[in-house]
């Protein structure tokens, strides 16, 4: 019974964290790594971008590249968490959400079908 | 037994940071799946601190890994040969490019390996944060705890791809240069 009871009690402490901050974190990571294959395949195809992402002569385009999708990723993550941080979210969706847009990111650096557009 | 200085922070980028990153995931890809239940044991806390700063580490490695990569060993990699320059071997990407049968391990393998490796940092720093954040309440953020592992499957994924582009590319067009830096003297 006392068991049971401290159970209770625990499980109830455990459901009291809101969602928001953990979804703003998912999907910001989401957002920024598809924003990286996005980025990668329009400097690959303009070359006026492509000369633009050439933060550091030795690394070339890709230096510029992952900076603004880490640049992208981030002001996502401190925009959402402020926005959500204090709430619930449908995290089944966001996560799937999230979870896509990795995955999508994953497939569109694979240089084949980079090579589609 | 000697090595170039080139060679030796290959060696540490691949073998080091991002070999043990993918050691790293592994086990906590396993102690994610692992927690299922949300029932609290009693060396919870410890538990969690533990998880927290192992997941830290990983995302100092994998950042060390991609940093390493991009600013120190992709450049050599890089490098433009002077007009005229016959014997290419100094030149891993020129290298490669001039034989049809090494072609694709830089038109395919390097330039998926350069953008692909740079989503384990993003992923990985996720799930370390949401880890701080959550603590043993991600336990009950069935959807959330789904997702970071989610997150770190496919991080998994992604370092073993650039890994084993980064070994077979170092096997056909190894980065080499710099001082020699003598490991053993044979007697």
């Amino acid at each position: 019974m006392n068991t049971e009871m401290n159970m209770e009690v625990a499980d109830h402490s455990l459901t009291e964290t809101k969602s928001g901050a953990g979804g703003a974190a998912a999907l910001a990571a989401g957002i920024g790594s598809f924003a990286l294959a996005v980025l990668a395949i329009a400097a690959d195809q303009m070359p006026s971008l492509r000369q633009a992402m050439i933060f550091s002569r030795p690394t070339g385009p890709l230096s510029g590249v992952t900076t603004c999708a880490c640049i992208i990723w981030l002001t996502f993550w401190i925009v959402l968490h402020l926005r959500w941080r204090n709430r619930n979210v449908a995290m089944g969706r966001i996560g799937l959400l999230s979870v896509v847009l990795l995955a999508l990111a994953v497939l569109l650096t694979f240089p084949p079908v980079a090579e589609l557009f | 037994m000697e090595i170039t200085a080139r060679g030796l922070w290959t060696l540490i980028h691949g073998m080091g940071f991002g070999g043990l990153y993918l050691l790293a995931c592994s086990g906590v890809i396993v102690e994610l799946r692992r927690r299922r239940t949300i029932i609290p044991d009693p060396q919870g806390a410890d538990h969690e601190r533990f998880l927290q700063i192992y997941l830290l580490l990983m995302a100092a490695l994998a950042w060390l890994a991609v940093l390493t990569g991009t600013y120190l060993i992709y450049p050599w990699y890089r490098a433009v040969p002077p007009s005229g320059t016959t014997n290419l071997v100094a030149f891993p990407q020129r290298f490669l490019m001039a034989s049809a049968s090494t072609a694709g391990w830089h038109s395919i393998g390097m330039e998926w390996k350069e953008h692909l490796a740079w989503l384990v940092p993003i992923a990985t720093t996720t799930a370390a944060a949401v880890s701080l954040q959550y603590g043993r309440h991600l336990r009950s953020h069935l959807q959330l705890r789904k997702t970071v592992l989610a997150f770190l499957a496919v991080s998994f994924f992604a370092a073993g791809v650039a890994g084993f582009f980064g070994a077979m590319l170092n096997k056909n067009a190894p980065v080499e240069g710099g001082k020699n830096i003598q490991i053993l003297e044979e007697k």
